[in-house]
């Protein structure tokens, strides 16, 4: 009678083994128009504070650029918002439901928040429409992927990015063979195909011409509103160019956040970082 | 009329190599069984069970090419998984000997008579039938890969580090193998063996069926391999061989796609290894040496990682040297190993198969690919 019970609470009707439970995150809820909460998030590498205390909140749709000198944490918080590296104390929620730090990389790529890395990171060995292909929204599941194919619709829409990103003379190309700028739009080409509700952009116009900045800003500034884009940059034409909000980071702390203008004119700002570039060489 | 089949229509050296297996598989048998044997063209039994031989080695090569080339997980364990095959197989042929061993035991293979054993071990039960022998020749492998992967993969060891556990897997396997109180047999492995579902080992008809069953596993091996290397998942493989962060970022979990590519393979590994055991008559617990495993990598790195067909012709010409090397010159072998992997290396970064897909007469086919690259997109 014992071992009958025994084996009885093993397994409850009423739930269901761990195993079975389908691998989907819970909906995002945005009914409070912001899209992703960091509260009080610090992490330190070996005793040195990466990240100290840090608030950080996105409105649904907005364009928000992150400006501050190198080391001051910009990339790392990019890091805890994916899951890539988990934050020593803090909050980090994605609408009203998705507890970010409960999650690991995949989960969170397919919840919705999509990353470009500051390296340009895109699939050498692969032609421009492969790597548009594997980073398709869909079931990535080890069968799935084996038995997947491609229907009209899908194609439809790689071609959609494509026209999106101007890369639509190079669907067979190698992405090995595409310039810095063209593998940074494929980068970004990669985030849409996931259909992502955030898009963080690390440095998009690093190392770019000119024109390729132009088009980047173009192009970025068209993505916010049905997503939230937030943009890390250096390039301060570029932020002026684009920036609607801006928030202002220094050793890992917000130092000051608001319109480009207010930002501009604050004067601890300009003292850490603004007032490097009219600083006399 | 039966259409060509897609997978094949950009790989020519894949429908190259299928049409060899094909003609050997029709025309070896042949020449050893009905041509006289003081004829020219006679095929002897002994090179019949060889060609057998490299076959096997050529299946193994390609397992270690998809985790190797394609996923770029560099096994120096992949021995492991063949020998695994190879004494799944050794245990049912051992049971098949019956009364016909030395002591004549009914129910006793030699060696537990040697050892004064009194009744067979519980994990020997069921190897008198081959179905359960073929059975464990999938899921013993498999299940070790699968077991192994899961740990390694998990904690997201990769690189050297990941190298070195294989290695320490087929090492301590070798170590757990030579040991008599296992059962399997010590160092002198699983051997005399009589015959495989009925037919007697030494006849020249059964050597012609295994070498048949060799090259139907070979030729279904590519096939299958190349069918998954083509599907997404495939390409999966070499975005995680190149940029594993990306693939994660886009939302794959690359522990199971490596996951399952290495099983498979390690699946394939140890068919290669029980075909290999009838027609080599032993196997013992040096197949596990780590060398054994390590020289399978040299085989795929001087046919060309990353296109299946490399790895079989990398294998071929290695044992073939290995097999005329080591009778004419023996201690020239290693060291003639060594210098051709370093000159390969520094010479043929892709490998035989390299010069293969740059040389000439490859041109019509690429012209004839981007045709159907052209007719598939029209399609659409
Ligand atoms: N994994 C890590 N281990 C140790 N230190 C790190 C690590 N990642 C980042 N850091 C340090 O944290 C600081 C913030 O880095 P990062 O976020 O990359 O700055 P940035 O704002 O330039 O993107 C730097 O001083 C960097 O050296
Ligand atoms: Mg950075």
């Amino acid at each position: 009678m014992n071992t009958l019970e025994n084996i009885r609470s093993f397994w409850p009707r009423d739930q269901v083994f761990d195993f079975l439970i389908p691998d989907m995150p819970p909906d995002l809820d945005l009914t409070h128009g912001v899209i992703l909460y960091l509260e009080g998030i610090s992490v330190s590498f070996g005793g040195f504070k990466a990240v100290d205390d840090l608030n950080l909140y996105i409105q649904n749709g907005e364009l928000r650029c992150i400006i501050g000198p190198n080391g001051a944490g910009k990339t790392t918080i990019m890091d805890i918002i994916t899951g890539k590296t988990s934050p020593d104390t803090g909050s980090a929620w994605f609408g009203q439901r998705i507890n970010l730090l409960k999650m690991n990389e995949p989960e969170i790529a397919r919840s919705g928040i999509g990353r470009k890395f500051q390296k340009p990171t895109v699939f050498e060995n692969h032609t421009v429409h492969d790597n548009l292909e594997l980073a398709m929204v869909g079931n990535k599941q080890v069968w799935s992927t084996l038995t997947a194919k491609l229907n009209s619709v899908q194609q439809g829409n790689i071609e959609a990015v494509l026209e999106t990103i101007g890369l639509k003379e190079k669907i067979t190309a190698r992405a090995g063979s595409l310039s810095h700028g063209q593998k940074q739009w494929l980068e970004i080409g990669m985030l849409l195909m996931q259909n992502p509700k955030l898009l963080l952009v690390d440095e998009p116009v690093a190392g770019m011409t000119q024109q390729e900045t132009e088009r980047t800003a173009e192009l970025l500034t068209d993505l916010a509103g049905t997503r939230s884009v937030v943009v890390v940059e250096h390039d301060m034409e570029f932020v002026r160019s684009i920036a609607q909000e801006v928030t202002v980071l220094h050793q890992g702390r917000v130092l000051a956040e608001g319109r480009m203008d207010e930002v501009q004119n604050n004067q601890e700002v300009i003292e850490v970082y603004l007032g490097e570039e009219n600083a006399p060489h | 009329m039966i259409s060509y089949p897609k997978i094949l229509q950009t790989d020519l050296g894949g429908s190259l190599l299928l049409g060899i297996l094909m003609i050997a598989g029709l025309l070896v048998p042949l020449l050893n069984l009905t041509v006289n044997d003081t004829h020219l063209l006679h095929v002897s039994t002994y090179t019949m069970a060889l060609l057998g031989k490299y076959l096997c080695y050529a299946l193994l090569a390609i397992a270690v090419d998809l985790v190797w080339g394609y996923l770029g997980i560099l096994s120096l364990g992949h021995g492991a998984f063949f020998t695994l095959g190879g004494y799944a197989m050794g245990m049912y042929l051992m049971r098949q000997i019956g009364t016909r061993g030395v002591y004549g035991h009914p129910l006793l293979p030699d060696f537990m008579v040697f050892l004064n054993w009194p009744e067979l071990p519980w994990f020997w039960n069921g190897f008198n039938w081959f179905w359960f022998a073929m059975l464990m020749v999938i899921v013993v492998p498999g299940l070790l890969a699968y077991v192994f992967g899961w740990f390694a993969f998990r904690s997201r060891v990769t690189g050297v580090y990941l190298s070195i556990m294989t290695q320490a897997l087929t090492y301590a396997l070798m170590l757990a193998f030579f040991r008599n109180e296992m059962g399997f047999g010590g160092n002198n492995g699983l051997t005399d063996f009589k015959d495989i579902l009925g037919f007697s080992l030494q006849s020249d008809e059964t050597r012609a069926g295994l070498f048949v069953a060799s090259v139907i596993a070979l030729a279904g091996g590519y096939v299958s391999s190349r069918w998954v290397m083509n599907s997404r998942l495939g390409k999966l493989c070499t975005a995680i061989r190149d940029e594993e962060d990306r693939a994660r970022f886009i939302g794959y979990r690359v522990e199971d796609a490596k996951l399952w590519v290495f099983t498979f393979s390690a699946v394939l590994a140890g068919i290669a290894g029980a075909l290999y055991v009838p027609q080599v008559g032993i196997i013992n617990p040096t197949e596990f040496a780590p060398l054994a495993s390590i020289e399978i990598v040299i085989w795929v790195a001087v046919g060309g990682r990353a296109t299946l067909y490399g790895a079989v012709i990398g294998a071929m010409i290695i044992n073939y040297a290995k097999s005329y090397l080591t009778a004419a010159l023996p201690d020239v072998w290693l060291f003639g190993l060594g210098a051709l992997f370093i000159l390969v290396t520094l010479f043929l970064p892709h490998g035989v198969a390299g010069l293969f897909r740059q040389g000439s007469f490859a041109f019509w086919w690429k012209k004839k690919e981007t045709l159907t690259v052209v007719a598939e997109r029209a399609n659409l």
